[in-house]
């Protein structure tokens, strides 16, 4: 490979050889918490006592993204892919399929949707429509280890920007590739850049925002975890365009992992001289930061983040002035999240023109989702802008489980919207959900099926808010409050239609006389379920009845005696004793002691609890 | 509250922080405007006691006025509302009641930017944000130096000074401007002064040395004005006057018992007062007896013999005053200053 960095002998090429006898073990925080650092030992434990620890490497990588089948493992050449690896299957690997050459087939991932039993890595459906540019090198290289970073063309982009570019140059090559803002604005990540640039005020700071709140969303953790390297040189880049010397990574504490795995990397680009004073020989100076967050949710939100930085609680300032005027200690500061600076040296190293190429013209490049929910494949998908939600749901997801009904998609996690059926094929792009009364939001994404309860659905997201906001405005302050009150009295049976236009009235509240996007957005979730799904709010109210069958104060469990041997499991597990019924007769439930707890329902053998 | 409309704006803008531009269209009573504010006021209201008829602040209340002000009605209870303790921290100064806190964070402005203790801030979040003391600690643990900044403040009745609960709304009472006595600082307030007696002072916005900023003892140091010990007429003990036992007897002075431990009763048998007794007179008989002793001491040992320490709660002109008598009368230099409290 060629380079024209002054170490070339530190990149370790045979992370790009296919032939290059590894077995990867995914060492992401999904992976890690079902074993897999153990599972990582015994392999190497294994090889030991059959003496191929030399030949064979135990590779630690990123996310694969299919973390609910992690454990992964991926045994190369050949691109094997188990899933669900546990240490104890260490032995076998190694037995059968090292030493034996012959895949582990009841590890290999079989298919619910086709049913089929598949071996190799990108033959697996989930990953069939995925583009995966940013996450093109997690599950491949060690992120620890930045031989591996460099082999796959790391630090070229920064080279190429401190010894051909100038910081104008930089800004509208990344203007020119239309990068938008992947925190969820979608703010055109280049004309951002180009207003800290024009401050005439200095020390600047760039600072990348990885305090990732979302429930459920884990895009910017996986970055970080598996490709921590393109995210420091993200960063280099951007604050050599604007004039910084100085970084912050403010990450959630929640997130050890990710810290680990950059301080690692900040030490590594340290000692080649990539960080640090005159950094590969240039008059560049440039350093960056850890900051830990205490896990505040509204600490995403920019202005908050700088205060917390800044030692302050972390609540939001009024903007004007913005951050590229008067940011992190009134200096000029540039603000982007984890995946807005991890696509820099792509664009940098690949120019404009190939970004631009991906995706959509007003929406460039991929859009990274943490698709979870009621759907086949979870995990970290990465797509093309332009993709339709049908697409992600029902190939890349692989359609809703149980051969159930799919109700709707929410992005932008607690501040986004959900959209039903009819929205499923527009295209997935920061315009186009806009349009539909959503959000692109950084990149959770549930999906909801038809038992979910969207009254129910939208309490959860309200909760969320409720928790989480700083308490500044009390607009945010005190009407998510009242929201979720409203919403609780419809899921218990006590709404009224003048909840209803409560719920408007507050919404409308909160939007306008909220400080930032937390408060303005917090309602969103109500008002999007309310606008597509009124019919199931109001039959709470009008009908006292949940058509999802989930909230407990408004169902009733009855047992179907045609159904019902009489085989008195549900009568034993009822912990308010309100079944009855002489074995080998029908049971029945006495609504006046049921509890509503559903036990009977998930006891029963013969699907003869029903809830109506 | 401070939303307003500007022209071509998305959304309100907030008027405190919204740099003017050149050509702007502010509009500060907006259909918008005034929607949000009567929105902020009303979920204010949905956690906050309606005991306008009680509470201390009554007529000075900002929330009182703004919710009278844009017909904000009372709503009815329909939520959860906060139960806070009433006055429960220990301090003598400051009455706190945290039903009444609107959040507004200006008692933690005070302290920090004007005060620089930093005692206040808010803790936890969501609904559940309260403002504390240090880490929810008593105020005085928390560096607090009890200058009543916080409470001068306050918007609503969630801060109050302690010594004047109950004592007279603004309503009943009449506020007089004074110069604090302690120092030669010169600050200004207002004495809230209710049947000639005063009970509690304020800070006056206006006032040209100190704005709204007092120390502690300037905003709660006035109970000695009213207080029963305090000496109005000098007492000079029994041996230095004239005809004491005659005089008391008549009525012109008065024998002032002094709780403390004597090993004589002040009158004896005889109806003879002890010499260490304590005589109420009039100026004049008391600063004769001074000025007699000072002239005589003069005489015996010369003007070195005295030695002078003046005040700083004087002002400048009576402390040249003290100086030249020190000098031309006494016939010393030795004069010195307290410059300090």
């Amino acid at each position: 490979m060629h380079t024209t960095l002054p170490f070339p002998n530190e990149a370790d090429p045979t992370v790009n050889d296919p032939q290059h006898k590894c077995i990867a073990v995914c060492m992401g925080t999904g992976c890690t918490s079902s074993q897999s650092a153990q599972l990582h030992q015994t392999l190497r434990e294994e090889l030991d006592e059959h003496n191929l620890n030399g030949e064979i490497e135990v590779r630690r990588t990123g996310c694969f993204g299919f973390c609910e089948q992690g454990p992964i493992v991926v045994v190369s050449p050949g691109e094997t892919f188990y899933t669900e690896v546990k240490p104890r299957s260490a032995e076998t690997i190694v037995e059968q399929h090292v030493l034996g050459n012959q895949p582990v087939e009841r590890l290999l991932y079989h298919d619910p949707t086709s049913d089929a039993t598949v071996e190799k890595w990108h033959e697996i459906g989930f990953y069939g429509k995925q583009q995966r540019i940013l996450l093109d090198n997690s599950g491949i290289i060690d992120p620890e280890n930045i031989g591996h970073y460099l082999a796959r063309e790391g630090y070229q982009a920064l080279h190429q920007v401190l010894s051909e570019m100038t910081p104008e140059q930089v800004i509208e090559e990344v203007t020119e590739s239309g990068l938008r803002g992947r925190g969820g604005a979608g703010f055109p990540t280049g004309v951002k850049w180009g207003f800290a640039r024009k401050t005439q005020k200095w020390p600047k700071y760039v600072i990348c925002n990885a305090d990732e709140g979302d429930p459920g969303a884990f895009m910017d953790r996986s970055v970080l975890e598996g490709d921590p390297h393109a995210v420091i040189e993200g960063m280099i880049i951007a604050g050599f365009a604007i004039g910084a010397q100085a970084g912050y990574i403010y990450c959630r504490a929640e997130y050890p992992l990710a810290i680990k795995r950059l301080r690692v990397a900040l030490e590594q680009t340290r000692e080649l001289g990539l960080l640090g004073d005159n950094i590969l020989g240039s008059d560049f100076s440039f350093d960056i930061t850890i900051k830990e967050g205490a896990g505040a949710f509204v600490c995403g939100e920019e202005t908050a983040l700088m205060a917390s930085i800044q030692g302050e609680r972390g609540q939001p300032w009024p903007r004007p002035p913005y951050p590229a005027v008067s940011g992190l200690w009134k200096q000029p500061s540039n603000v982007n999240n984890v995946k807005s600076y991890a696509f820099v040296p792509r664009i940098i190293h690949k120019g404009a023109e190939w970004f631009s190429s991906v995706g959509t013209e007003g929406s460039p490049g991929t859009a990274v989702f943490a698709l979870t929910g009621n759907v086949n494949r979870t995990g970290l998908i990465e797509v093309p802008m332009g993709i339709t939600l049908r697409e992600i749901i029902y190939d890349v997801g692989g359609g809703i489980p149980g051969g159930k009904k799919f109700k709707a998609v929410q992005t932008g996690g607690p501040l986004g919207g959900c959209l039903p059926e009819e929205y499923l094929d527009i295209p997935v792009d920061f315009d186009s959900l806009q349009e539909a009364g959503s959000v692109m939001g950084s990149g959770g994404m549930v999906i909801a099926d038809e038992a979910t309860c969207m009254v129910e659905f939208a309490k959860f997201f309200t909760k969320f808010v409720c928790d989480e906001s700083c308490g500044k405005c009390p607009p945010c302050r005190i009407g998510s409050t009242r929201m979720l009150e409203a919403l609780e009295r419809i899921t218990e049976g006590e709404g009224t239609p003048e909840d209803l236009d409560e719920i408007y009235w507050l919404a409308d509240g909160m939007q306008q006389g909220s400080l930032c996007a937390l408060g303005q957005l917090a309602p969103a979730p109500v008002i999007s379920t309310l606008r597509h799904f009124e019919d199931e709010y109001r039959a709470h109210i009008e009908e006292e009845r949940c058509p999802a069958g989930k909230c407990q104060a408004l169902i009733t469990f009855e047992i179907v005696a045609d159904l019902c041997p009489g085989c008195m499991v549900c009568a034993r597990n009822c912990a308010s004793n309100a079944i009855s019924g002489e074995k080998g007769e029908p049971h029945v439930i006495d609504p006046e002691l049921c509890e509503r707890c559903g036990l009977c329902e998930a006891v029963c053998n013969f699907d003869a609890v029903i809830v109506k | 509250m401070c939303v307003v409309s500007v022209e071509k704006a998305r959304g309100l803008q907030t008027a405190c922080t919204t740099p003017v531009a050149e050509g702007m269209i502010v509009e500060t009573e907006s259909e918008a405007a005034c929607e949000t504010r009567q929105f902020v006021l009303e979920m204010l209201l949905t956690d906050h006691p309606n005991d306008c008829m009680t509470c201390e602040v009554n007529g000075d209340c900002k929330l009182q006025d703004l919710v009278y002000d844009y017909g904000v009605e009372w709503p009815e209870p329909n939520g959860r509302r906060h139960v806070y303790p009433i006055d429960p921290d220990p301090n003598p100064f400051v009455f706190i009641d945290l039903n009444k806190c609107i959040l507004c964070s200006r008692c933690v402005r005070a302290c920090e930017e004007i005060q620089n203790r930093d005692v206040w801030s808010f803790a936890f979040r969501g609904f559940e944000t309260k403002l504390v003391a240090g880490t929810d600690q008593p105020m005085l643990d928390a560096r607090c130096e009890s200058c009543g900044q916080c409470v001068a403040y306050c918007p609503v009745g969630a801060l109050y000074d302690k010594m004047s609960v109950g004592l007279g709304r603004p309503n009943q009472v009449e506020k007089v401007r004074t110069t604090c006595s302690y120092c030669g600082v010169g600050c200004n307030f207002d004495l809230n002064v209710r049947n000639g007696e005063i009970v509690r002072v304020t800070s006056a916005e206006d006032a040209p040395v100190n704005g709204m900023a007092l120390c502690v003892k300037g905003r709660y140091g006035y109970d000695y004005v009213h207080h029963r010990d305090r000496l109005t007429r000098p007492l000079v003990r029994a041996k230095w006057l004239p005809d004491v036992e005659e005089r008391v007897t008549e009525g012109e002075w008065t024998l002032v018992e002094v709780a403390e431990k004597r090993a004589e009763p002040t009158v004896s048998g005889n109806g003879a007062i002890a010499g260490d007794a304590f005589i109420e007179t009039d100026w004049g008989t008391a600063l004769d007896v001074v000025a007699g002793k000072f002239a005589k001491e003069k005489q015996a040992q010369g003007g070195d013999a005295f030695s002078v320490f003046a005040s700083a709660k004087c002002t400048n002109e009576e402390n040249y005053l003290f100086s030249k008598f020190t000098r031309q009368v006494l016939g010393t230099n030795s004069i010195d200053h307290c410059a300090r409290l």
